[in-house]
């Protein structure tokens, strides 16, 4: 697969560079942080969204989706994360929505995927446990059968968009030890069931996650998603997919951090010049641009993988994954040191891109992290 | 795309007919390519069959055109045929700075004539080049060279010294930059000129370097009289066409050290730094024991991954028409930093066995990694320092202020 955008591809990236610029810039993620908003993203932005059919696009058309692919959607994603827009892909279209998508049943999906093709179902996949750490498969919530259903018990943490998702898909142990791969199964939780309970976190990068307690959760056998005990190859599906998103969004957010300190360079004078023509910055900008091409590279490779159905996926997204974490990171770090006191400030947006990278790199896991799995996957 | 599966298909058919067996899995890098010339011995003699049937065909020079001994391929074509040359593990043909140095600059520069002079003896491996750019006092700052070219009549008259000309002394031509006019501003005063290394008054003198080897030359000319129809371009505009064949350089030394790989193929699971970290540390149960050594070679093998897809996007976006983007800019810089790291890591992984100079006790395999990973010190150095690529970076890509 050819990694240039194709023309349609190119097209929806500047249709969504130009929407994001109108109707997302960072001040309006500033507001929502400012006011503590009770949602923390806009309902209204994500109707219309869904409206410009970016929600959908990588969705079967039998449920309202475009029936395109990652590709696509990351070139969405990018732009996105330019501008920090905190509406809720990464938890409903890269998590929830593959989840079902992937290890759902009929009936699952014909309920749940058109009302989130359209914008009116929020979904998100609990994957984490306080001990969890990166390890899918460190699952200490529960799940013992009750008749003909389960009941749920445990803690989630930091749970993506959990206090809006009108579904949760809770990853709870039905069997095995601590931290087996087998004896994993993923339940979707209503929003309002007895014992569910929600509590919103506040994180460093002020997006949204939320504690999900699950207190004696009753969930019928026909909202179990996939395989009884086998849902951690699932979960491990959806993460690698939902990392190539994330990563689409990475991009952009390191770009536009890049971008900006790029401009600051040129603007910004000291001993009389602008300070961009110091050696000792210049060459740490060029440093950037350099992993900025790297990665951009590596996002496009993963996106196509994934809709190539490419069998060397895992190993792809943890190449993409370690560059976009290790990138944003020096990216962002350094587009602090060069803006100087006023990068430490509140009121540059600088210091919202280097905490966003902070929790972008944590997200599935970190570079050494991922950087093991590759070595681990490689057979070395 | 249903030509390119014909094309794919024929050039399996025809590279399984016409490749000597005795060449299948022979490495095309500097030690063990073809490199041509006049004087090439060949310690495989079906390398020399292998030249002859791939010349004949164009395809030494797959994307160049046909009336000059290449291949007429498309940027698509050639780009299956190298897959399909991967696949059956055939080396190139032929390398050499001819192809990947002189020949693209005279495609876009030369007269007719010599073109037709210079590009059909690229192709068939009858000359080999080499390059005349560095002197003593002209490293970085390569425009304040000072080799003179006094102009006597139709002839140049030339005197001066060349240094780090790789191979000089298993060239049969050299392309060299010269001062032709030394009233004019320094990058305005330089001719591009080709040169017989036979014509009187060249003079060779390898140089050892620290790792024990001489691929590079010191290169003396002393009143070597060269027809003035060898100049390139115009007389004093010859730093036009050395940055041009700077940027093929770049280009090819990213290519070289991993690019060439190509990011869409999948790489085979345990790479050589892998297979060597467990010949020297153990298998450790499927992990390489050293824990540390083990995350760098990840890291190594990761940002290797990342190269090679940044150069095939590039390639991709060229096949498609886009003009060179600005990312090729990072090929020379990241490229030999690829390669430096890889070289030390290979060293580290060894251990004790890494320490071998020559003589008893050493495997000749491991010695040959020592002497490698000194050789790759230069890396960073030749083809324009990695400090000089991230100033052009700077200033070409990012537009920062001088």
């Amino acid at each position: 697969m050819d990694l240039i955008l194709t023309e349609d591809q190119d097209l929806l990236s500047k249709t969504a560079a130009d929407f994001v610029a109108e109707h997302s810039p960072v001040a309006r993620f500033r507001k929502l942080r400012d006011a503590k908003d009770a949602t923390g993203f806009s309902r209204e932005l994500w109707k219309e969204m869904a409206g410009l059919g970016w929600v959908g696009i990588p969705f079967p058309e039998e449920f309202g989706g475009a029936g395109l692919g990652f590709a696509e959607l990351a070139v969405v994603l990018e732009q996105l994360g330019r501008k920090l827009a905190p509406e809720p892909f990464l938890s409903t279209v890269l998590l929830g929505g593959q989840a079902l998508l992937l290890g759902g049943s009929d009936a699952l999906k014909k309920e749940w995927l058109p009302r989130l093709v359209s914008g009116d179902a929020i979904l998100t996949v609990a994957y984490q446990d306080a001990k969890s750490r990166y390890d899918l498969h460190h699952v200490t919530t529960t799940a013992a059968k009750d008749g003909d259903g389960w009941k749920l018990e445990g803690e989630k943490i930091q749970v993506l968009d959990a206090h809006a998702a009108d579904a949760i898909l809770v990853a709870a142990r039905t069997s095995g030890g601590e931290k087996d791969a087998d004896g994993i199964t993923l339940f979707l939780v209503r929003k309002g069931a007895a014992g569910l309970g929600v509590e919103r976190q506040s994180r460093v990068d002020s997006r949204n996650a939320g504690l999900v307690r699950l207190s004696g959760v009753r969930v019928g056998a026909a909202d179990v998603v996939g395989g009884v005990g086998t849902g951690g190859a699932l979960l491990e599906r959806v993460i690698d997919r939902a990392t190539a998103g994330l990563c689409a969004e990475m991009l952009g957010s390191m770009q536009q951090a890049a971008e900006d300190t790029f401009q600051y360079l040129k603007t910004r004078t000291q001993f009389g010049v602008p300070i961009g023509s110091f050696q000792a910055l210049k060459h740490r900008a060029a440093k950037m641009y350099i992993e900025l091409e790297l990665a951009r590279s590596c996002v496009m490779a993963v996106v196509r993988a994934v809709d190539a159905n490419d069998d060397d996926l895992p190993r792809l997204v943890s190449v993409a994954k370690a560059r976009c974490s290790d990138a944003g990171i020096l990216i962002t770090n350094e587009a602090v040191q060069m803006f100087g006191g006023v990068g430490m400030t509140d009121e540059y947006d600088v210091g919202f891109y280097m905490k966003r990278a902070r929790v972008a790199e944590i997200t599935f896991g970190d570079a050494a992290w991922h950087r093991d799995r590759f070595a681990r996957l490689s057979g070395y | 795309m249903a030509d390119l599966e014909t094309f794919r298909r024929e050039t399996r058919e025809w590279l399984t007919k016409n490749a000597p067996q005795a060449i299948v899995g022979i490495a095309s890098n500097d030690l063990e390519g073809n490199w041509g010339g006049k004087r090439a011995t060949y310690s495989v003699p079906e390398m020399k069959t292998w030249l002859d049937v791939m010349a004949a065909r164009g395809w030494t020079a797959p994307t160049w055109p046909k009336e000059y001994g290449g291949g007429g391929l498309s940027p698509a074509e050639a780009k299956v045929l190298a897959q399909e040359m991967g696949k059956l593990r055939l080396p190139a043909p032929l390398i050499g700075f001819g192809l990947t140095m002189i020949g693209p600059t005279l495609l876009q520069f030369g007269t007719e004539e010599q073109k037709q002079e210079h590009l059909p003896r690229i192709c068939r491996g009858e000359i080999r080049w080499c390059q005349g750019y560095s002197e003593p006092d002209a490293g970085s700052d390569l425009a304040s060279l000072k080799t003179r070219a006094v102009r006597e009549g139709d002839h140049f008259v030339i005197t001066g010294t060349k240094v780090w000309t790789s191979y000089a002394d298993k060239a049969d031509w050299i392309f060299a930059l010269v001062r032709s006019n030394p009233q004019a501003k320094k990058q305005e005063g330089i001719t591009f000129i080709l040169v017989d290394m036979s014509t009187p008054g060249v003079t060779v003198r390898p140089i050892l370097l620290i790792s024990g080897k001489s691929p590079f030359c010191e290169t003396h000319f002393e009143n070597v009289r060269v027809p003035v129809k060898n100049v390139v371009h115009k007389i004093d505009a010859g730093w036009t066409v050395a940055k041009a064949l700077l940027g093929h350089e770049r280009s090819m030394i990213a290519d070289a050290f991993g690019g060439g790989q190509g990011g869409g193929q999948k790489t085979s699971r345990g790479s050589a730094l892998a297979r060597l970290a467990r010949k020297h540390l153990g298998d450790g149960e499927g992990r390489i024991p050293d824990p540390i050594l083990r995350d760098q070679i990840a890291q190594e093998e990761l940002d290797t991954r990342a190269f090679a897809l940044t150069v095939q996007r590039a390639k991709d976006s060229a096949k498609a028409g886009h003009r060179p983007g600005p990312e090729s800019s990072i090929f020379k810089v990241y490229a030999t930093e690829l390669n430096m790291r890889r070289h030390e890591l290979m060293v580290k992984a060894m251990g004790p066995a890494g320490l071998g100079w020559e003589g008893p006790g050493f495997d000749e395999g491991d010695l040959e990694v020592t002497r490698d990973w000194l050789r790759s010190r230069g890396n960073s150095i030749e083809g324009g320092t990695s400090e000089v690529q991230l100033n052009i970076i700077a200033k070409r890509v990012l537009g920062l202020p001088d």
